[in-house]
């Protein structure tokens, strides 16, 4: 058994965590924002975001190319960053919630794949006319992924994490292979076009993607605050939870269509970034308890200023090149998946 | 009052229980006793509407299969027979999870805590608990449930699935004793039960359950009888009393099921 340091080393002598919990939202907004602004005064063109105020503030018009590297291409992708930060990092929290495990990740699980498949089947098969159509097959993808994945890792309301992870790892490989046959049959542009899911990246960040993306990632995300009480419940398991009083079939639904839609946006805008959503939650739960009426709020602060900032450092590290986020995101989140492995061996059955 | 007519239950092909009728009384203990495999869990969790089952079970009134989710949590709380969790919880925080209404007094989770012995655990972490501890962290989180055991007029329920099972013989006297209590005061309680000699001690009425069906349904003294026991759990029991009207059970070493 995990001694208490082990499992927190926040201090809950009176086992009332809720006032600590409220200080950590604070932090973190003001965390988010100052990473907003760093990352909006930052970058590689040497504008100065203090220079562009001034000169507004004093009445002069801001030069055109201070404009559109400040409001075209800064802006949009500091807000994509914080929308798919907070989009993968509430989508681990509601799926961890859901399997009632904290080793249930978008990407691990195969949801993100199965979003992938979603938004290349739409550029391929001519979809992409529309500018909806890729989040919204991405959407989709993710959906029936999840819904699929709930049937098979989960018997008599009790989920077994093995069989999630194998059925994660299927469901993976399957959503690739499909998307494998896509790439095959799809011409010139439409390669191009996806070459940067394979990476996970915020490069392409327009207002235009923000448009259509931001209301399918803000509306669910807005919504989560509603689950929060029924996650709790439901950590006591499907029975229980009833006997509390929460429509468990309801609440299963509703989270499993605000994750697709979450993580099917976000992957449709930005591809495979990887661990946000198993490394955001895990912390909050260190710093300040499980309980989701603060995890699901703290996760899209600390998801967006965390993405925000490794978009920052993507950007800036090998200027005037970039590195794909995904892989940051990847190097920092694969071992510490290892890790939260390792603790979780001697408390559930892998 | 629980009311169930003509209970029956099947899983898959395979039928669990089969035309199941049965009373319970509020202000009684109501022990569910039985060989294992004979249903007793499965009854429970029929009752509580977590199983589908065809016949009908009323509580006070309600037919439990129309009654919404959440006016069952109203009126009844259910203790499992064990409750893992897999995020790490504070012992208060998984009591006030009792707390169906924001009305509810966040005072009630420390008190709960006192009565099942766990004053001071509040800070603790659930995962860290023994078997027995988390049993006492459950039943205090389902004594915040069902705080009143008359509310508006109309009595609450405790259906609770081996409540002493994980426990030592102190702790499962005091259990014994709230459980008594919330029934003195009004309130229903039906109670899995493995331990025949606890059941004679505290319930008031015993069913008796064998081979999917009620053998016999009646006060501990009509029910656990040598014949009826002994044919129930398929070896020699016999039944004896003891000093001011109490009653042990004593299995006879020479087991044999005919």
């Amino acid at each position: 058994m995990p001694t208490a340091e082990q499992i927190s080393p926040a201090t809950v002598c009176d086992g009332d965590r809720s006032a600590t919990t409220r200080r950590i939202v604070w932090l973190l907004g003001a965390l988010l924002a100052a990473s907003m602004i760093v990352a909006l005064a930052t970058g590689s063109a040497g504008t100065s975001l203090w220079q562009a105020l001034s000169d507004v503030l004093q009445g002069r018009e801001l030069s055109l190319r201070d404009r559109v590297v400040l409001l075209d291409i800064r802006a949009p992708r500091v807000l994509m960053g914080c929308l798919v930060g907070a989009a993968l990092a509430v989508s681990g929290a509601v799926l961890q919630g859901l399997f009632r495990n904290p080793l249930a990740d978008p990407g691990i699980v195969g949801v993100s794949a199965g979003a992938s498949l979603g938004a290349v089947g739409a550029i391929v098969l001519g979809g992409a006319l529309v500018v909806w159509t890729v989040p919204v097959s991405a959407f989709l993808g993710a959906w029936i992924t999840t819904i699929l994945l709930y049937r098979v890792a989960t018997r008599r309301g009790r989920t077994s994490v093995a069989t999630m992870l194998l059925a994660g790892i299927a469901l993976t490989a399957f959503a690739m292979a499909l998307t494998g046959i896509l790439v095959y049959v799809a011409d010139d542009t439409q390669l191009r076009d996806f070459t940067f899911w394979t990476m996970g990246s915020l490069a392409g960040s327009t207002w235009s993607k923000i448009y259509v993306a931001g209301p399918i990632i803000a509306i669910p995300l807005l919504l989560t605050p509603f689950l929060a009480k029924g996650l709790n419940g439901l950590t006591l398991g499907e029975a229980a939870a009833g006997h509390i009083g929460i429509r468990v079939q309801r609440l299963k639904a509703c989270a499993v269509l605000i994750v697709a839609a979450a993580t099917g946006a976000a992957v449709a805008v930005s591809g495979g970034i990887g661990f946000v959503g198993i490394v955001v939650p895990h912390l909050l739960r260190l710093a300040s308890g499980p309980d989701h009426r603060y995890l699901l709020i703290n996760s899209a602060l600390l998801g967006a200023a965390l993405l925000v900032m490794a978009d920052l450092i993507c950007r800036v590290i090998i200027a005037p090149a970039e590195l794909p986020i995904g892989i940051v995101t990847a190097v920092i989140g694969a071992p510490f998946f290892l890790w939260i492995l390792l603790r979780q061996r001697g408390i559930v059955d892998l | 009052m629980l009311n169930v007519r003509n209970l029956t239950v099947n899983l898959g092909r395979q039928t669990i229980l089969e035309n199941l009728t049965l009373t319970a009384q509020v202000g009684q203990i109501t022990a569910v006793v039985g060989p294992s495999g004979a249903g007793k869990s499965t009854l429970l969790a029929a009752l509580t509407g977590d199983l589908s089952f065809d016949g009908s079970v009323t509580l006070n009134g309600h037919d439990i299969a129309r009654t919404s989710t959440t006016r069952l949590a109203e009126i009844r709380a259910v203790l499992p027979q064990a409750t893992p969790m897999s995020f790490p919880f504070t012992v208060l925080e998984v009591v006030r999870m009792g707390r169906i209404h924001k009305t509810m007094n966040n005072r009630m989770a420390s008190e709960a805590l006192t009565r099942v012995g766990l004053h001071g655990f509040e800070g603790r972490f659930y995962q860290e608990l023994s078997g027995g501890e988390q049993q006492r962290v459950q039943l205090a989180r389902v004594l915040v449930q069902v705080w009143e055991p008359v509310a508006q007029g109309s009595s609450r329920w405790l259906f609770l699935d081996e409540p002493v099972s994980s426990l030592d013989i102190g702790h499962q006297l005091q259990v014994m004793r709230i459980i008594q209590d919330f029934a003195v005061r009004g309130g229903g309680v039906v109670m899995v039960m493995h331990d025949l000699n606890l059941t004679a001690m505290c319930a008031d009425s015993v069913i008796l359950l064998s081979n999917k069906m009620v053998m016999h349904q009646g006060s501990p003294r009509d029910t656990f009888r040598d014949d009826l026991l002994s044919s129930a759990y398929g070896c020699k029991i016999a039944v004896n009393r003891a000093p001011e009207d109490g009653m042990f059970l004593l299995p006879q070493v020479a087991c044999a099921a005919s």
